[in-house]
């Protein structure tokens, strides 16, 4: 169940949302009252939401880029260290 | 500093004033004198004044009048000045103006030429910012529900400051603390001239990017003095935070300084740390949580399974074995079909004698009858001998009775039966007529005789006698 392909409603999700979801499924399943095959589902729903979250997590790398903008007007990057 | 030009005035045109062969002058002259001096002596001065009569001429020109208590000064800022001033002078502003004095003789003035116009004191700032504050929340700037919610983690923040100096290092080193981010800064000016034009373009440009647009903008600039931050307070860049479609936090100045950027702005950080820290959350205690709910979600659902397991093998214990519940209801149906058969054959047998009863057999019967025949034949001899007796006792009385009462007995104790022809009997002599032929019968024959004598009839019923004779013959 680790790498599943997780879902276009999910992705779309942003962190917070994500996070939300899976804070009620896991107070759901906690409570213990829905039926097997509900449970089952929810908790794929959340193993799901956790890999989203996850996945959003991963990707923490700084890079400073410092806008220039020349005499004409035109937008430009430059990279920018800091120490 | 008057004093001087005024004496050396003094000195050059004193004399004619007493000389008594005063020299002429025209007006002219002694204006375009006035405005040699009055020019040469004050080319650039600093007044403190109240503006009133403030208008700006079609032209660009700004007319108004500085004044005090005692005095008035005209002011007239020309449109190329106008354009760089700071502040837009308005009527009641306490400023500070510097510029040169100057004359207009045509109309007998003096006035001051304005090079540059501020605001005198914080007061007078303050009053500014109130009446700006006011201006745009009545626009809708600041309202409430035009602020974007900040993202929780944003892709790439741009951020708006000096790029040189604490406040870009404080943002980006906490940034890189908490949760490293791709980061864009646009450069601008914080303070001063052009300042207000590079921020408000700075934060339309981040808006306007085609690449790497960032999803979070952080407006940032070290504490400083009201005019220090006084461009955070400037309606061209307080409309660009409002304009902006991407959310902004701003973090101008120290804790308790406060500019309208602020007010338009989504979120208001205190210092600029405190926008790093609004702007991402700490990268290991969000994994930390999403580890604990990671976590918490497994053993819930092996909880659930654990307990249906249990649930399961529980019930398993409580349903019986199949074919032990097969040979029980065996076993029960034998019961049954044996007293079944018992209560069967107990029933034929007592309805059998209970027909027995109701229906006796044929043969019992006629023995029966017959024994009663004979027995009621016996009775019956019994009886007619007991009745024949009866009757001939019964008869020999009735004959000894009517022995005794026959008339033949009486006839032999002397008397006779007279009866007619017709053999009736006549027991009265009126019913004898003279000359009837009767018969007496004796006991021992009978004779025929005529009535002779007949008996008289009564008198008294002798009317009744013809009656009766006439009835008589009736007879």
């Amino acid at each position: 169940m680790s790498e599943q392909k997780i879902p276009e409603d999910i992705n779309r999700m942003d962190f917070e949302t994500a996070l939300d979801e899976l804070e009620t499924i896991v107070r759901e399943l906690e409570i213990g009252e829905n039926r097997l095959e509900n449970s089952i589902q929810s908790y794929t729903r959340g193993t799901l939401l956790k890999q989203h979250c996850e996945k959003k997590l991963k990707d923490a790398q700084a890079r400073i880029d410092k806008i220039i903008v020349d005499s004409a007007g035109q937008i430009d990057t430059e990279k920018m260290d800091i120490e | 500093m008057a004093e001087n030009p005024t004496s050396k005035f003094n000195k050059e045109t004193t004399e004619p004033v007493f000389d008594h062969n005063l020299r002429e002058y025209s007006v002219s002259e002694l204006s375009s004198a006035l405005k040699i001096i009055v020019e040469k002596t004050f080319t650039r001065v600093k007044i403190r004044g109240e503006v009133f009569g403030f208008k700006e001429a079609a032209s660009g020109h700004l007319y108004f009048s500085l004044k005090d208590e005692n005095a008035t000064l005209d002011s007239v800022c020309w449109r190329g000045t106008a354009a760089r001033l700071g502040i837009a002078p308005e009527d009641g502003m306490e400023v500070v103006v510097t510029g040169r004095i100057t004359t207009f003789s045509g109309r007998s003035k003096y006035q001051i030429i304005v090079e540059s116009l501020e605001l005198a004191g914080e007061g007078a700032l303050l009053k500014l910012l109130e009446d700006r504050k006011r201006k745009l929340a009545n626009e809708g700037l600041f309202d409430e529900g035009k602020k974007h919610k900040i993202p929780f983690i944003p892709e790439s923040i741009g951020i708006v400051t000096s790029p040189t100096g604490a406040v870009i290092k404080d943002i980006l080193h906490r940034l890189s603390e908490r949760f490293p981010r791709r980061t864009l800064l646009w450069p601008v000016k914080v303070q001063g001239e052009g300042s207000a034009a590079e921020i408000a373009a700075a934060i339309h440009g981040l808006n306007t990017l085609a690449v790497n647009k960032p999803d979070l903008i952080i407006v940032a600039r070290g504490g400083g003095s009201l005019e220090d931050l006084w461009t955070f307070n400037e309606e061209s860049v307080v409309r660009a935070a409002a304009n902006s479609r991407i959310p902004i936090i701003s973090a101008v100045g120290h804790e308790t300084d406060w500019t309208l950027i602020d007010l338009v702005a989504d979120v208001r950080a205190p210092t600029p740390t405190a926008a790093a820290e609004l702007a991402v959350p700490v990268r290991v205690e969000v994994l930390s949580k999403l580890k604990i709910h990671s976590e918490r979600i497994d053993n819930a659902i092996n909880k659930k399974l654990q307990l249906l397991a249990q649930n399961i093998s529980g019930l398993a214990r409580i349903l019986p074995e199949p074919r032990r519940e097969v040979e029980e209801a065996v076993q029960r149906v034998d019961t049954f079909s044996e007293r079944l058969d018992i209560n069967l054959k107990q029933e034929i047998a007592r309805k059998s004698e209970q027909l027995k009863i109701i229906i006796p057999r044929p043969g019992q019967l006629i023995d029966r009858n017959r024994e009663r025949l004979n027995y009621e034949n016996q009775n019956m001899a019994k009886a007619i001998t007991a009745i024949v007796r009866n009757c001939h006792k019964t008869l020999k009385h009735l004959n000894d009775l009517m022995e005794s009462y026959s008339y033949e007995r009486i006839l032999e104790r002397g008397f006779a039966v007279i009866s007619d022809d017709e053999n009736r009997t006549i027991s009265s002599a009126r019913k004898i007529r003279a000359q009837q032929n009767v018969n007496i019968a004796f006991h021992d024959g009978t004779i025929s005789a005529i009535a002779t004598k007949l008996p008289p009839l009564p008198k008294k019923k002798k009317p009744k006698k013809k009656d009766g004779g006439s009835q008589g013959s009736l007879l």
